[in-house]
């Protein structure tokens, strides 16, 4: 056990000092806060570049297999990288859909074939993933999507609407939920699972703005797009078992992400440092007792999220509701960012009222553009509506 | 595991009839469930062995109170643990005699609260030259069985603690104070004139006490979350079983978002009063150990009221009757958020600790 620990203390070195030569400078160009937000072609090739750079130092999806493109080493030693990342204030991780959603898909259900062709590329940045599941009419209502497969000769052929398609437009390969069958009793038996090519004919994204003024997402269009009848992943009709793994690896319920950097990481020190340097009634912001209080309100909730993730680990103490921390764990943190941010943004006086762009905004404006990215959370991958009625439903036995 | 241990004998000795059963009786407990306790160590088990404890350490003591609380089972276990830990963090060795007498299932209770402010220095009862104290304590838990009172007193303007034998009280210096909580039981108690058997003076009492303070915080939470995980139970049993409008209740957002929310906060004290069974232990309380026990108060404090009041609403015209349990569970939010400081009690001091280098 003390070798072990040597072990990773020694590494934690290494990859620090590597960080410290090998993490790139400010480029002078707004980057994304999170891998939903790339939206421009400057951001795309240095965030690419970087992500190969840490994959050829042998850091990215350390635990995966090393036969294809992983280290095989222990999920702690990516554990490790990841807070470094953080620590140094690297930029983030992009390829997300790939390395978090995808590549632990691959490596949990998928044929051998299907991992020797997708896990490198995913890892080096080499081949970018996005996600078809959302449509226009079915979002929380995964299951009665309508995007439309029809098996012909040796192809598919494709026709429907994905939305909130992030990275589609620089997509190589989309994890695609259609229906390749109109007549099933339950909607759930018409659904496959289909690892689809972008960049044909017929296949068309179009970029959609987002509340930060900023881009990531698109609506994704096919018409009469053909893809290979090899792109179907597991059965025809089994496609929802393989979506609902999918939103496992999505929503941190279950483990093997290939990265946790995807985003600026906001702990509560920056929140508490940032308001340290806000006054009101010409005093400091800290020495006013509301505002002690709301914060000790916010820091209880961070700690009960450290302490609650550190509980999940041990069975004895989660016995009542055993999967109960990892299906709530979405819906407990995103909300507490969700709240901090936009506390955060709001205390800085008139300042509040800028954004990004404004010279006087405070830290650039970074706590209003955080805030209102973070919707992207509460509302993607399941909203925390949804989450509340999956916790209610699967922990607690609500009914429906 | 002591917490398997622990529910089981709760479930077999408190069923929610058995609790019922004890609600209108004197000492809101059945002696031969305390006893049971005594007999199984639970009264010493955060003392140490060489004194007659179970040597596990006051953190051990926290899963048998998530245990009871999850019962709601009465018994003076709590003030005897709490005298306990006062009497020996003041007093060490030379309290052995009292600390075996506790373990061996004595009954004790701390006399800490002059009215009714927690934060308050509460030093109203004084030790005279003459070895008699003079001047009441409130609200002195479990005063009615009690063998064994340990006073906060001041003697010159310094804490001590002034042990004092049932025995040298008139039982019409004890007036029973109408509890909210009918699970609970205490008294405001007149000293006046009592000589107690034995002080313990010194500078480890004010941090003994200081300790007591928030061991009785934390100790009350772990009782806290208990029921609120209990009081959870019983939400979503009716929530399951109750239907209006041709469906199950249960399926409406408007019912079922907020159990969520009282489920979170359950999962959110448990992990704060389990912290703090890990970072408290037989030294003077640190810092770490002081935040983990007032978070933890405040976190079980805040899922309880909400549980206890959501429980009455969510029962319906049923929930607001004597007959269902809904009554317990808001009697007991009502009785734990103040015990040992409420909410504002733990915030402010936090905000200090967490804020204030």
């Amino acid at each position: 056990m003390s070798d072990n620990k040597a072990a990773l203390n020694a590494f934690r070195e290494e990859v620090s000092a590597w960080m410290s030569e090998n993490v790139p400078a400010d480029p002078g160009f707004l980057l994304p806060l999170t891998f939903l937000e790339v939206g421009t072609e400057q951001q795309l090739d240095f965030l690419r570049e970087w992500q190969h750079k840490l994959w050829s130092a042998g850091y990215l999806g350390m635990h995966w297999p090393s036969e294809y493109g992983g280290q095989g080493a222990d999920p702690a030693y990516q554990y490790i990288v990841d807070k470094e990342l953080g620590k140094h204030n690297a930029p983030i991780i992009f390829n997300t859909i790939g390395l978090n959603w995808v590549g632990p898909l691959l490596l949990d259900m998928g044929s051998d074939d299907e991992k020797a062709k997708y896990i490198k590329n995913i890892l080096s940045g080499e081949e970018i993933w996005c996600q078809g599941f959302s449509e226009p009419d079915h979002g929380s209502d995964l299951g009665a999507v309508q995007t439309r497969a029809v098996r012909d000769g040796d192809d598919y052929v494709v026709n429907g609407s994905k939305i909130w398609t992030t990275l589609g437009n620089y997509a190589d390969h989309m994890i695609l939920l259609a229906r390749t069958n109109t007549n099933t009793e339950r909607k759930y038996d018409g659904l496959s699972f289909f690892l689809s090519p972008m960049k044909i004919d017929g296949v068309e994204a179009h970029p959609i703005r987002k509340v930060t003024g900023e881009y990531g997402f698109n609506q994704t269009f096919f018409t009469d797009a053909r893809i290979p009848a090899s792109c179907l992943m597991g059965e025809e009709g089994g496609g929802w078992m393989v979506a609902m793994k999918t939103l496992e690896y999505e929503r941190g319920v279950t483990a093997g992400q290939a990265s946790g950097h995807w985003g600026v990481t906001i702990q509560i020190d920056d929140m508490i440092e940032e308001l340290s340097k806000l006054e009101h009634d010409g005093e400091s912001l800290l020495s006013d007792p509301i505002v002690r209080d709301d914060l000790v309100g916010f820091i209880m909730e961070a700690k009960a999220l450290s302490l609650t993730g550190r509980r999940s680990g041990i069975p004895a103490l989660t016995s009542d509701y055993p999967m109960g921390l990892a299906l709530s764990v979405k819906y407990r943190g995103t909300e507490y960012e969700r709240r901090m941010k936009q506390y955060t943004a709001s205390k800085q006086g008139a300042q509040s009222a800028l954004y990004v762009g404004d010279a006087d905004a405070v830290s650039g404006g970074f706590w209003q553009r955080a805030y209102f990215s973070n919707f992207g959370a509460t509302i993607g991958g399941g909203t925390t509506q949804v989450q509340a009625n999956i916790v209610a439903e699967h922990v607690l036995g609500l009914p429906k | 595991m002591l917490l398997d241990v622990a529910r089981g004998f709760v479930r077999d000795q408190a069923p929610i009839e058995a609790v019922r059963a004890q609600l209108e009786t004197d000492t809101g407990f059945d002696a031969t469930t305390w006893q049971a306790m005594v007999d199984m160590g639970w009264a010493g088990i955060a003392l140490p062995d060489t004194v007659g404890g179970a040597g596990m350490g006051v953190g051990s003591a926290v899963p048998v109170f998530e245990a009871l609380g999850g019962g709601l089972l009465g018994t003076p276990l709590l003030s005897t643990t709490l005298a306990g830990q006062l009497i020996w963090r003041a007093a060490g060795e030379s309290a052995a005699e009292w600390i075996g007498r506790l373990c061996s299932g004595s009954v004790a209770t701390v006399a800490y609260l002059d009215h009714g402010d927690w934060g308050a220095a509460n030093l109203g009862v004084s030790l005279g030259a003459d070895g008699k104290l003079s001047g009441s304590k409130s609200f002195v838990a479990d005063a009615g069985v009690a063998d064994c009172f340990v006073v906060v007193a001041s003697e010159g303007g310094e804490p001590v603690l002034a042990l004092v034998e049932r025995s040298a009280i008139d039982d019409s210096a004890l007036s029973e104070n109408v509890l909210i909580d009918l699970t609970k039981r205490a008294a405001n108690v007149d000293f006046t004139g009592v000589a107690p058997a034995q002080v313990f003076r010194g500078d480890a009492v004010a941090s003994a006490l200081r300790d007591t303070l928030l061991l009785g915080a934390l100790l009350t939470a772990a009782e806290t979350t208990g029921a609120a995980s209990k009081c959870l139970n019983s939400i979503t049993e009716y929530l399951k079983t109750r239907k209006q409008f041709g469906k199950l209740i249960g399926s409406y957002q408007a019912l079922k978002h907020p159990t969520v929310d009282i489920y979170v906060g359950m999962e959110n004290a448990r992990s704060f009063v389990y912290h703090g069974a890990t970072v408290v232990g037989d030294e003077p309380l640190d810092k770490d150990a002081e935040v983990a026990c007032h978070m933890a108060k405040v976190a079980a404090d805040a899922v309880m009221v909400y549980a206890g009041d959501r429980s009455v609403q969510f029962h319906g015209g049923f929930g607001f009757t004597w007959e269902c349990d809904s009554t317990l569970f808001i009697r007991r939010a009502q009785w734990a958020q103040q015990m040992y400081g409420g909410a504002i009690h733990h915030r402010k001091r936090l905000a200090s600790l967490l804020l204030d280098s």
